[in-house]
């Protein structure tokens, strides 16, 4: 099938297993988001599709390949990219040129000596249609470390897209963002290209249930439940899970 | 001014700097000549450490290894001045790169001290080599051919100064070119944020290997002009000393703009021989006090006391108008 | 046989004094998080005034040992203050720098007040005698060496495991900013451990002029060695520190006895490979 497929997914540290037998898909257009309580396990999953963990059991395929076997760098190169919760922006480079970084690596131009960073046209042009696509453009020649945090997020958001991924994982987009600038993500994420398969690991239920089609509910490693966001604001174990503990 | 004339104008006062103090210190060419050596070494520094952030304090062990390599080619090969800058590069490099592939997968105090640890082999594989290398008397017997057979070597040093301005402006130029294109950018990434450019797809670890091997063939042409130069290649070349000092004038000018190297260098060599002929003995405390200050006054070194220095101005146009 | 003993008593010898001087250096390494390349200039300062008081000024050899340590001990205390403590939050090229620039000075002072020709610290007669075992004999000195560096480790781990100050410290060690949030006053724990390292680096600084000469250039010429042996322990592990130093002891001992020619080349490549291997040292902590 097109897109992520995940099977049996299971990561232990020594005796504390942190995910547990998960299966997920997501395909081409998705919007699937990714609940559940601190330390249910959210970022392993994340961590464990894009390679910066190891599984200690399951398969993860991508268009049907298995890519086990593929580091995070070489994950990224087949189309699976994802936001960081905490900005790791190129804090001392402008808007402009750490949107120009992740085009040119994706087009295989990094070990280029002498030609200008800044001299291909076609590059420059997707630079600036990124830039315009979030409202960046006023920002251009700013330093990262001068934005406001909302306007950073946005940074991230659109460095993860000059990736060009097919499948984006958005890692609590919209943590510390003041409440003014939410809906800067909000229709970031509105506007994304519809064919991209999109996951949501999120805190923010506002934010969820405003975006996402299907919901996974993630409890202790284990999914719990998925279901549409009626559904999944109907269910009663969710709600336990929600109103009983605390809500964060 | 057009950003490209602005970008250019510091290096070529720079450069109108050196001729000018060829004509003002005629009898002092071959001090001049010792700090457009240096200059090579600090702008390879620049671009390992002030671009890819590898913290080196071995930049020396490329150096020597150019620069032994290029004085046995001189005397058992070929005795063409470069042909052996060519021989110093490639011997910088492969150093650079056999010991990068095992030290740039270290980092942080680790990383500073192996460099350190391959500089101070190089050291002892030398000093042990006598029949080669000619052991703690140094490598003597070079004898260069004219530059580009037409210009001998001279007792004044006229040749071997422009000869060393020559191989700076081409440094200079490479180098700048090469950070100012798709690589140098990703350096530049990688030491900004190592973890971010893993999640572009970048393999940080090649890419590592690659700027190292880069500034260590910058380094061993360093060592090689040196050679060639000086016609005498002691073990000095591989010390501690001279890493650390090369270190002091990257960090003095300002790391991650070329010039800033070239500036740190020039002040430091200054300082350095002003202070060693005011008192021989004791030059090491001007040395170390001026280390402190950079340290404590100018963290980003002397070009960030200019543009301090600049906006100070700026501002206050602006207020008065 | 002889020959195994020779390398142990040796190697075992010269580990206790490369324990003595870096076992201050992983302290501050690892408390501090500062990058110090100026530590061996304590072992310098201690051999120093140890020189000046026992060969210029005739004082006998141990008074003038106590006595040159600590003198060392009161000289790095305002070091601390005055430059160590503003280094702190610097990033690691700056903190390289800085103590670059120290060590500089402490060979400019060194130069300056005894030249830069060999320091000898004469020793005692009773320490340069060797005592006959019935199938060798065994210099006094090397059995000193290791009787004081096993002291050193002992008296270390009583203060560091039995006292309150070394509860703190390794509170310290283990998170600076829970430990002051539970009252305790890292400022002086710090200048403490700072002050305490500094006298073990000129304990084996003085213990160690027969192994390590002592001249102006000593901090530079040992610096890596120093270094390494930090590095392989692991920054901040004492126990780390004096496992590494005993191997790598061992270790440079056994080179020079079985491959003379390559001793150096052979012991840094040995280094190099295992810290490859482990970058965080034997008993470092994953992360550092």
């Amino acid at each position: 099938m097109q897109g992520l497929e995940v099977r049996g997914l299971t990561k232990r540290f020594g005796g504390l297993t942190v995910a547990e037998d998960i299966d997920f898909d997501l395909g081409p257009g998705d919007r699937k988001a990714l609940i559940g309580p601190n330390g249910a396990g959210k970022s392993t999953f994340s961590n464990l599709v894009t390679g910066i963990l190891t599984p200690t059991a399951g398969s993860v395929r991508f268009d049907g390949r298995d890519i086990g076997g593929l580091n995070e760098a070489q994950r990224v190169r087949l189309g699976i990219a994802k936001t960081f919760q905490i900005t790791t922006l190129f804090q001392d480079l402008t808007v402009r040129e750490n949107l120009r970084l992740p085009i040119l690596e994706r087009e295989r131009r990094g070990y280029r000596f002498f030609r200008a960073a800044d001299g291909n046209a076609q590059t420059e042009a997707e630079v600036r249609d990124l830039m315009d696509q979030f409202d960046l453009g006023p920002l251009a020649d700013s330093k990262v470390a001068n934005l406001a945090y909302g306007q950073q997020r946005l940074v991230e958001l659109a460095l993860t897209l000059a990736l060009k991924p097919r499948v984006l994982i958005l890692d609590e987009p919209a943590a510390g963002v003041p409440s003014s600038e939410t809906h800067l993500i909000d229709d970031a994420i509105e506007r994304l290209p519809a064919d991209l398969a999109v996951l949501i690991i999120e805190h923010d239920m506002d934010l969820v249930f405003r975006v996402a089609r299907r919901i996974v509910v993630l409890v202790q490693g284990r999914i719990l439940t998925e279901g549409t966001p009626e559904e999944i604001a109907a269910d009663a174990k969710v709600r336990e899970l929600y109103l009983g503990g605390s809500h964060d | 001014m057009t950003p490209l004339m602005k970008s250019w104008a510091p290096p070529l006062a720079l450069l109108a700097l050196a001729i000018a103090l060829s004509f003002l210190m005629p009898f002092n060419l071959a001090f001049l000549t010792r700090i457009l050596i240096m200059v090579v070494l600090v702008l390879s520094l620049d671009l390992v450490l002030g671009y890819a952030g590898i913290a080196t304090l071995g930049q020396a062990a490329m150096y020597g290894a150019g620069a032994y390599a290029a004085g046995l080619f001189a005397i058992h090969v070929w005795a063409d001045p470069l042909a052996g800058l060519m021989i110093g590069a490639v011997a910088g490099s492969i150093l650079a790169f056999v010991s990068g592939l095992v030290l740039m997968r270290t980092q942080g105090l680790t990383l500073i001290m192996l460099t350190i640890a391959v500089a101070a082999i190089c050291h002892e594989i030398a000093n042990k080599a006598r029949d080669i290398t000619g052991g703690a008397d140094g490598l003597r017997g070079i004898h260069m051919e004219p530059v580009l057979g037409m210009f001998a070597f001279d007792f004044v040093g006229t040749t071997g100064f422009w000869y060393a301005l020559a191989v700076v402006v081409v440094i200079f130029v490479f180098v700048a070119l090469i950070t100012r294109a798709p690589f140098g950018l990703s350096l530049r990434g990688i030491h900004e944020s190592p973890d971010r450019m893993a999640a572009i797809g970048v393999s940080v670890y090649w890419r590592r290997v690659t700027a190292y091997t880069v500034g260590g063939a910058i380094a061993g042409v360093a060592g090689a002009l040196s050679a060639q130069i000086t016609q005498l290649v002691s073990l000095e070349s591989f010390s501690f000393t001279l890493s650390a000092e090369a270190l002091i004038m990257l960090i003095l000018g300002g790391t991650g703009r070329l010039y800033g190297a070239v500036l740190g260098t020039l002040i430091f060599m200054f300082v350095h021989h002003w202070a060693a002929a005011n008192d021989p003995f004791n030059w090491l405390f001007v040395i170390g006090a001026m280390v402190l200050a950079v340290v404590f006054f100018l963290p980003k070194g002397i070009i960030s006391a200019s543009a301090g220095l600049a906006r100070l101005i700026k501002g206050a146009r602006h207020a008065g108008s | 046989m002889t020959l195994f003993l020779n390398i142990a008593v040796d190697g075992i010898a010269y580990g206790m004094i490369l324990f003595m001087i870096s076992v201050g250096l992983s302290i501050t390494m690892g408390l501090m998080r500062v990058v110090n390349l100026a530590h061996g200039g304590f072992a310098l300062l201690g051999g120093t005034f140890a020189h000046w008081l026992a060969q210029e000024n005739g004082m006998p050899f141990w008074p003038a040992a106590v006595l040159a340590v600590l003198v060392t001990v009161i000289v790095s205390l305002p070091l601390e203050r005055v430059i160590f403590r503003r280094i702190y939050d610097f990033g690691d090229l700056q903190q390289v720098l800085a103590t670059i620039g120290l060590t500089f000075l402490m060979i400019a002072s060194v130069n300056l007040w005894q030249g830069s020709s060999l320091l000898s610290i004469p020793l005692p007669d009773s320490l340069k005698q060797s005592v006959d075992l019935g199938f060798r004999t065994l210099p006094v000195h090397r059995l000193v060496v290791i009787a004081v560096g096993f002291a050193s480790i002992l008296g270390l781990w009583l203060l560091l495991d039995k006292t309150l100050f070394g509860i703190r410290l390794r509170a310290a060690v283990d998170n600076r900013s829970t430990a002051s949030a539970l009252g305790i006053d890292t400022d002086w724990i710090f200048m403490a451990a700072f002050g305490l390292g500094a006298g073990f680096a000129a304990l084996g600084g003085i213990l160690g002029a027969e192994i390590l000469p002592i001249d102006a250039y000593y901090p530079v010429r040992y610096m890596v060695l120093f270094l390494i042996v930090v590095a392989v322990g692991g920054m901040g592990s004492i126990a780390g520190s004096f496992i590494a130093a005993l191997g790598l002891g061992l270790l440079e001992t056994a080179t020079r006895y079985l491959v003379p020619d390559v001793s150096t080349i052979a012991f840094y490549a040995l280094v190099i490979i295992l810290l490859a291997m482990r970058p965080q040292g034997l008993l470092g902590r994953a992360h550092a």
